[in-house]
C-alpha cells in the first residue's frame, strides 16, 4: 500500500509541482490576510467580512491544491467536494452568526446603520411611516 | 534516490505553508480568548475550524497520504454543524425544540 502510493506520488511531473506550489502560495497568503483581518478589524461584522471571504479562499485554494495533487486518484475528487462544501458552508454559518450578533443586540459603528428599505412602490405600502421620513428628507 | 529539484521546492513550499498555518491558527485563538461578543468568539471558532481544514490539506500532500483529504472534509462538515448549533443556540435559547 505505501509502496504503490510513493510510486503514484512520484509521478508528480513539474507542472503539477508548480500547480500544487502556486496553490499553495496563494492559499496562504488568503489564509494571512484573513487572519490580520481577524484579528484588527474593530467589530464582528467586519471580522466576519474578513473571515467569511478570505479565510474561506485561502482554504479552498489549498484544497484545490490537493485536487490537483490527487486527481487521477478518488482523493482528488474528495478534495474537490471539499470546496465545494466550503463555498456552500461558509456564506451560510456567517450570515447565521450575524443575525444572531443582531439579535443579541451588539452595537455596529458609529454612523453604521440598517439598510434601509428601497422606497418603490412596493415597499412604500410595507413600512409607510418610514417611506414618508425618507421623503421628507429629500 | 535522487529527487527531481521541483519536488524538492514543492516540499518545502508545503511544510513552509503548514508551519505558517499553524503559527495562524494560534494567532486566530487570541480572539477566542479576549473577543469582546459571543459572536466574536464563534467567528474566531470557525476560522480555526476553517485553518485545520487548510491544515489537513496540506498535510494530505506533504505527507503523500491521501487520506487526511477525508479529514479536511469531515472537518469542514463538522464546523459547519457546530457553528449553525450555537448560531441557533443564541438566538432561539435552544438547539432543538
Amino acid at each position: 500500500m505505501t509502496a504503490a502510493e510513493t510510486a503514484a506520488a512520484a509521478t508528480a511531473g513539474p507542472v503539477r509541482a508548480a500547480l500544487v506550489i502556486l496553490l499553495t502560495v496563494v492559499g496562504s497568503f488568503f489564509l494571512v490576510v484573513g487572519t490580520i483581518g481577524l484579528l484588527r478589524f474593530p467589530n464582528v461584522y467586519n471580522r466576519m467580512h474578513a473571515t467569511s471571504k478570505a479565510t474561506t479562499l485561502g482554504a479552498a485554494s489549498i484544497a484545490l491544491a490537493a485536487t490537483v495533487y490527487y486527481l487521477p486518484h478518488g482523493d482528488g475528487l474528495m478534495a474537490l467536494v471539499t470546496v465545494l462544501f466550503l463555498f456552500l458552508t461558509a456564506p451560510t454559518g456567517a450570515h447565521m452568526i450575524s443575525q444572531a450578533a443582531q439579535r443579541m443586540g451588539v452595537p455596529f459603528l458609529d454612523g453604521v446603520t440598517w439598510p434601509k428599505q428601497v422606497a418603490s412602490g412596493d415597499a412604500d405600502t410595507a413600512d409607510g411611516t418610514d417611506a414618508d421620513a425618507a421623503n421628507g428628507d429629500d | 534516490m535522487a529527487e527531481p529539484a521541483y519536488l524538492a521546492w514543492m516540499d518545502t513550499v508545503l511544510f513552509a505553508g503548514l508551519a505558517l498555518a499553524a503559527g495562524l491558527t494560534l494567532l486566530v485563538s487570541y480572539r477566542v480568548i479576549r473577543g469582546p461578543t459571543v459572536p466574536d468568539r464563534v467567528v474566531a471558532l470557525d476560522t480555526i475550524g476553517t485553518n485545520v481544514v487548510a491544515i489537513a490539506a496540506l498535510y494530505a500532500i506533504w505527507s503523500q497520504q491521501g487520506y487526511f483529504v477525508g479529514v479536511s472534509l469531515v472537518l469542514a462538515i463538522i464546523g459547519f454543524i457546530s457553528t449553525i448549533t450555537v448560531a441557533r443556540y443564541v438566538t432561539e435559547g435552544d438547539i432543538i425544540e
